[in-house]
């Protein structure tokens, strides 16, 4: 017999539903937003002032590509999408929607923001896209690690600890021997780490968060260490080489689109490559069914004889992998040396942002992206000169996860077996 | 085709949980194993199961003794199990869940979908157990799930099959479309051990039953030769009243008034919707119905632990509907939560931790900001007497408590003191029968001190044995009243949404 | 065991139980860290490749300076001990913080972010007004308490409005906090005047914390974090609301059934744990040369306090003996550094090692064979992201 058909809900008056008061809060903000814009971009302006985005960078093939926009007017533009966007919302006619509003009313905000900055003046937009891919590299790659140790129910704080390591070891090794033995010789420290984190949490049951905590805390203190003692007084030990971009013919030419994706170094493809095979494997072949299991209802998985532990083991050991692979950009690609807690909190972001992807390859990316944003964003303001001071610039990135963090969890959902350790009664 | 257990025996520290027990199957035989919680059955299963290695003893098929170190290797041999808790992964399809551990797959690992499809709809057709291979799990309702596990079992080619509790979650009427469908498996041969604690299911289904208690097998009858009293007296080793003694009950006042209430469960749906009823003291209303029609986020927001989203409740004529766990509790309102080691204890507090649990922060047991341990302590002391609760002390870890103790820590706290409503949920649930019986004797007790009563359980057994009154709950409304004189079949359908009974609210 | 040692400390283990571990972990950690300092004798290296037997006594030799500095700075005379007991004082209130999320269930690493906060507020009230100091002090300490609840407040309105999980919240927290301080250290109010860089303003002498024996470092910051321990142990185990603290730490459905406001209790919490490290800021403001304000003063005594809280099982006892002994690692090696040359990351090494064993008593009990006792107990925080 199957469920009867489902009965009309009752006529009751009722209060607001949480996501109904949510639409509220958010319709608001952006209408405030609009007004902001409105007020301090558009009118804080004097009409006549263009902003000059350029579109292209010297040496790419189709050259000076520019956007001249009346700055004034754009913000008006912007301003009045965005109210009209957060009065949809308001009227809670569509509360699915409000999560796609409040995005694009955000990037809204973050245009106009931008055409305010560069009034006056030009700016390389297309520089800006490009920083953004690449500085969203250490945030997905931290990310993808961490999405790999959570699909099995294993929190992985130590990502920051084992990025540190990482471009540690890889700065070393690419002195010594080459880059591409640094690269290696990174992925193997974040594969250890991983393994650390793998027997502290599954094996001798320490907390999760614990043993992560622990591992950082090693990690910075291991190679702040280290780098004292030796490398100061080895300095040819900190010099690796560099993987330089590599552009892809045809697409790379593309405008915008092709600086932004296309003309970058092993990184990043790899990583865009990692995305795809992520989700497939995830998702479509047997070893994503059984790892999702394992995170979802290892207990279920036990019962028709997977082995949740060896499951638990290989994928935080592939985490750390990953891990080490973003190390290695740290120091081999974005800059040519190790420093004292280079990592500054990278793999906490990459945390954030595999929450705001929820737990989703594709969508860690989207969310990589968006910190990456936050960055060039910071970054390019500090050149552009604008009058906010540099320490508030620097804070950016930390505010957008704490803001991040908390707009997104509890509405998106971890693994079920999330964090807890898996015990064979 | 012969399944053995022999001799099993297995010893934890300090539990001896099987000893020396003896049960065969033979093909297309269904035999029944009874025995109260904490009897050893679930350990006897999980070592069939290769989940535990036994002490001492062996497993045999047709004399062959079988190495099970893990439950691939039960699988390997034949031996399927459909567990109590579902173990389903909510978030995959019924096919995903069908298939997992035992992929079709492509090159590369990649999966099979269309062939695992394809599995399911053949199991599906040939044994009726209709369901769609793409639905996800958390969607279904408990009876589909239970479909799926036993599909899980078949697609393995199971030869015999280990029911572990299978009527728990399923309504008078599902129960009887279950006993066709294992009819059924039986007509194809395979040997089936259902094990259960409800006696007249087992009169009704098995060919033989098997009694444990205390780790031992006690006693092999057959369903003709026994009715329920003696087997309940086999399982207990005592003869047991199943009849909980009550007089008839004087309703006084309303007390508890609740009127189109609409509440939410977490995934934003509607799980009351919009529900009307009422309780007097002086009465034991009890609400039936299999789990997941709404009674957990009714209990949830009569006391304040779950905000509702529509509707009103009002306490002696006082409305109740937004105020807190705190302030309900403290208008004299007692309540045993269905989930006692999450919501009802604190397990790593000691027991006068847990006795002092909701009473903390008044005077005797603090002074303004300032504990009185010691007070807290005479309180626990009394009450453990009181309520005969088995611990070595007030001072130890109510986690070292067994089931039906840790209950009755919770039954004491909440009842000690002057009580306008009771509301337990699933108040005897996974306890022995020792216990249930003193809880019974319990909330009868309340009930004749002119308090107002409520009790949701699943177990239509229990609501039939203590109420006064009985509603039934479906898909978060009530399908249906009656008075204590009701038969099972029409409670059950009420049960599948058919309006019936008194009168229908 | 006891019974009077069981209701003062609150532990339901054995004292063998609570000691033995800990100093397992402790020389497993030094054994370790001693193989560190060797294989990282980067001089000596070379050596093993020639002439083994002299390249050992030398590394023996360089362990055993290092060992000996570390002991020597720490207790071997009246300004060691001092020294210890003054490095120490920090870590007491930083420790008492994080042991105080623990109990609740709270990951409170914002430590760090409180001490930057709260320290910059005693600084202010430190230069901006005139008072004597019996009214300075205390004005200035209240300041502090009010910084760091405010800053560890946030992590705790966070996660109990909207589940945000304070390990992220409050580590963000921190680098914010960082630079917040960089950029106040800059401004008019804060800043030296004639100085560039960010360094403040000298605290008025009436704001210093006193010192207690003669020319010694060690101030009247060590009593107060020995009141604050008394006090955090009656706060925990006497009081209703530290009845609600544990209980929510231990089951919060339990605390929530119990008709406690988990929410509520977790900025409550937060509040709590953010004022003792604004008062550990405060210290080492007004505690110490040169009384300025500058970027980080907090350092990792953050981190350190995690540790410390697991050494001392969160419980105010036991984060005291902890501080003392980490004080007593800071003190000795700072002289390791001066002496010996052994850079002072490695006692952040040493600490880490500590509390990789700490963490898994499971690990150290196989390492030497111990038994284990019945119950493990003790909170987890890892519960997922949730709210």
């Amino acid at each position: 017999m199957t469920a009867t058909a489902t009965p009309a809900k009752a006529d009751v008056k009722t209060r607001a539903t949480p996501a109904e008061r949510r639409a509220t809060v958010i319709g608001t903000v952006m209408v405030l937003l609009a007004v902001f814009v409105f007020w301090v971009f558009g009118l804080g302006l004097e009409s006549g002032v263009r902003s000059t985005f350029n579109l292209s960078l010297p040496g790419e093939r189709f050259q000076n590509l520019v956007w001249e926009v009346n700055a004034q007017w754009l913000s008006f533009v912007v301003a009045a999408i965005m109210a009209f966007l957060g009065g949809l919302v308001l009227r809670r006619s569509h509360v699915k929607w409000t999560n796609l509003a409040l995005a694009i009313g955000l990037g809204l905000f973050a245009l106009g923001f931008l055409t305010w900055a560069a009034a006056e003046g030009s700016f390389s937009l297309v520089g800006m896209l490009r920083s953004t891919v690449l500085l969203s590299v250490p945030v997905t790659l931290g990310a993808l690690s961490g999405l790999m140790c959570e699909r099995v129910a294993v929190i992985n704080i130590a990502i920051e600890g084992q990025l540190l390591t990482a471009a540690f070891v890889g700065t070393i090794l690419g002195s010594a021997w080459g880059i591409w033995a640094g690269l290696i010789g990174a992925m193997v420290t974040g594969a250890l780490l991983g393994a650390v984190l793998a027997v502290l949490s599954i094996r001798y049951r320490v907390d999760q968060i614990i043993a992560g905590v622990v591992i950082n805390i090693f990690a910075l203190g291991l190679t702040s260490f280290l780098a004292r003692r030796v490398l100061s007084q080895a300095p040819e030990l900190n010099s690796p080489g560099r993987f330089t971009s590599i552009k892809i013919p045809i697409l790379g030419d593309i405008p915008v689109i092709g600086t932004m994706f296309f003309d970058h170094n092993v990184f990043v493809y790899a990583m865009f490559l990692l995305v795809i095979a992520l989700h497939f494997g995830l998702f479509y072949t047997r070893w994503g069914l059984r790892s999702r299991s394992v995170g979802e209802h290892p207990k279920a998985a036990d019962t028709v004889g997977i082995n949740v532990y060896r499951v638990r083991y290989r994928n935080v050991i592939l985490g750390g992998v990953i891990a080490g692979f973003g190390g290695a950009f740290l120091t081999l690609a974005q800059v040519s040396r190790f420093e004292e807690n280079l990592t500054a909190g990278i793999g906490f972001i990459g945390l954030a942002a595999m929450i705001f992807g929820r737990w989703r390859p594709f969508g860690v990316l989207g969310a990589g992206l968006v910190f990456g944003f936050a960055r060039a964003l910071q970054q390019k303001l500090g050149i552009l000169g604008t009058p906010i001071p540099s320490e508030f610039l620097s804070m950016t990135p930390y505010i957008v996860t704490i803001i991040v963090v908390a707009g997104v969890v509890g509405r998106a959902r971890p693994p079920a077996a999330d964090g807890q350790p898996y015990i064979k009664d | 085709m012969k399944l053995e257990l022999k001799g099993i025996t297995k010893q934890f520290p300090g539990v001896l949980a099987n000893d020396n027990v003896n049960l065969s199957v033979a093909e297309g035989e269904i035999v029944a194993l009874l025995g109260e919680n904490g009897a050893g059955k679930s350990t006897l299963m999980n070592i069939l199961y290769g989940l535990y290695t036994p002490t001492s003893g062996e497993v045999l098929i047709d004399d062959k003794p079988l190495e099970l170190h893990s439950p691939g290797d039960a699988i390997a041999a034949g031996i399927g199990m459909v567990h109590q808790h579902f173990m389903l992964v909510p978030v995959f399809t019924v096919a995903e869940n069908v298939i997992l551990g035992d992929e079709p797959t492509k090159r590369i690992g990649w999966l099979d979908a269309r062939r695992a499809r394809k599995m399911v709809k053949e199991i599906s057709g040939r044994y009726s157990l209709d369901v769609d291979p793409d639905a996800i799990i958390e969607d279904l309702p408990v009876g589909i799930e239970q479909r799926v596990e036993i599909i899980k079992v078949l697609a393995r080619e199971a030869r015999f099959v280990v029911f572990d509790e299978p009527t728990s979650v399923l309504t008078p009427t599902e129960v009887e479309g279950f006993f066709e469908i294992v009819a059924g498996l039986k007509a194809d041969g395979k040997g089936i051990i259902f094990i259960s604690h409800k006696l007249g299911e087992a009169l009704e289904i098995a060919d033989r039953i098997v009694i444990m208690r205390r780790g031992k097998t006690v006693a092999e009858v057959l369903p003709e030769e026994v009715d329920e009293e003696k087997l309940a007296e086999l399982m207990v080793g005592r003869p047991v009243d199943l009849v909980v003694h009550r007089e008839k009950a004087k309703p006084a006042d309303v007390v508890l008034s609740v009127e189109n209430l609409v509440v939410l469960d977490d995934r934003t749906q509607r799980a009351v919707d919009g529900l009307s009823f009422e309780v007097r003291a002086g009465e034991i209303v009890g609400i039936a119905g299999v789990q997941g029609n709404g009674q957990t986020e009714l209990v949830e927001s009569l006391t304040g632990l779950r905000t509702s989203l529509g509707g009103v409740v009002r306490l002696n004529g006082e409305d109740i509907t937004t105020k807190s766990p705190r302030a309900i509790h403290k208008r004299n309102v007692a309540h045993v939560p269905e989930d006692r080691q999450r919501s009802g204890l604190v397990l790593p507090f000691t027991v006068t931790e847990n006795i002092v649990l909701d009473s903390y922060y008044e005077a005797p047991v603090s002074r303004g900001v300032q504990m009185n341990w010691g007070a807290a302590r005479d309180r626990a002391v009394r009450l453990v007497e009181e309520y005969d609760v088995r611990t070595p002390s007030v001072d130890v870890l109510v986690s070292t408590l067994s089931g039906g103790n840790q209950q009755k820590v919770i039954v004491a706290r909440e009842f000690d003191r002057d009580v306008a409503l009771v509301i337990a949920s699933q108040p005897t649930r996974g306890i022995d029968v020792g216990s249930i019986e003193y809880i019974h004797s319990r909330i009868v007790q309340e009930r004749d001190n002119q308090s107002a009563v409520l009790i949701v359980s699943s177990e239509l057994d229990e609501i039939l044995a203590l109420s006064d009154r009985i509603l039934v709950m479906f898909e978060g409304k009530i399908a249906g009243e009656f008075d204590s004189s009701a038969t099972p079949t029409e409670i059950g359908l009420a049960m599948l949404g058919s309006q019936g009974g008194l009168e229908a609210s | 065991m006891p019974n009077w040692y069981a209701r003062i400390t609150g532990v339901g283990s054995s004292l063998r139980q609570a000691l033995v571990i800990p100093a397992l972990a402790l020389l497993s950690a030094l054994v370790i860290a001693a193989f560190i300092i060797a294989v990282t004798d980067v001089d000596t290296l070379p050596i093993w490749g020639t002439d083994p037997g002299e390249a050992f006594r030398l590394t023996i030799g360089g362990i055993g300076d290092a060992y000996k500095a570390l002991f020597v700075g720490s207790f071997g005379s009246v300004r060691a001990i001092t020294e210890t007991l003054f490095a120490a004082t920090p870590l007491i209130f930083a420790g008492l913080a994080v042991a105080v999320g623990f109990q609740a269930g709270l990951f409170n690493i914002g430590v760090n972010g409180q001490m930057h906060i709260g320290g910059m507020a005693a600084l202010w009230v430190g230069f901006s007004i005139a008072a004597p100091a019996i009214i300075h002090i205390p004005l200035a300490i209240l300041a502090a308490i009010a910084g760091g609840a405010l800053w560890g407040g946030i992590a705790g309105l966070l996660r109990a409005r909207t589940g945000a999980h304070e390990v992220i919240t409050t580590i963000m927290l921190n680098f914010i906090a960082l630079f917040l301080v960089d950029y106040l250290l800059k401004t008019t109010v804060f800043q030296q005047p004639g100085r560039n860089d960010p360094i403040s303003q000298k605290a008025a002498s009436t704001a210093e914390f006193p010192t207690l024996i003669g020319d010694y470092r060690v101030q009247i910051g060590f009593l107060i974090a020995l009141a604050a321990v008394g006090a955090v142990w009656w706060l925990m185990y006497r009081s209703t609301i530290g009845f609600e603290f544990r209980a929510v730490g231990s089951n919060p459905d339990g605390g929530k059934y119990a008709g406690i406001n988990v929410a509520w209790i977790y900025v409550t919490v937060m509040a709590v744990s953010g004022a003792l490290g604004g008062i550990a800021g405060a210290n080492q403001i007004l505690g110490l040369e040169p009384y300025r304000g500058i970027s980080n003063f907090a350092g990792t005594i953050g981190f350190d306090a995690i540790a410390l809280a697991l050494l001392g099982r969160s419980h105010p006892v036991g984060v005291l003996f902890a501080g003392l002994l980490f004080g007593a690692l800071r003190a000795g090696g700072r002289e390791m550094q001066g002496a010996a040359g052994i850079p002072i990351d490695l006692v952040l090494v040493v600490q880490a090692l500590v509390i990789v064993f700490i963490a898994a008593p499971s690990l150290v009990r196989a390492i030497y064979r111990i038994k284990t006792p019945e119950q493990e107990g003790g909170t987890t925080f890892s519960k997922g992201w949730g709210a």
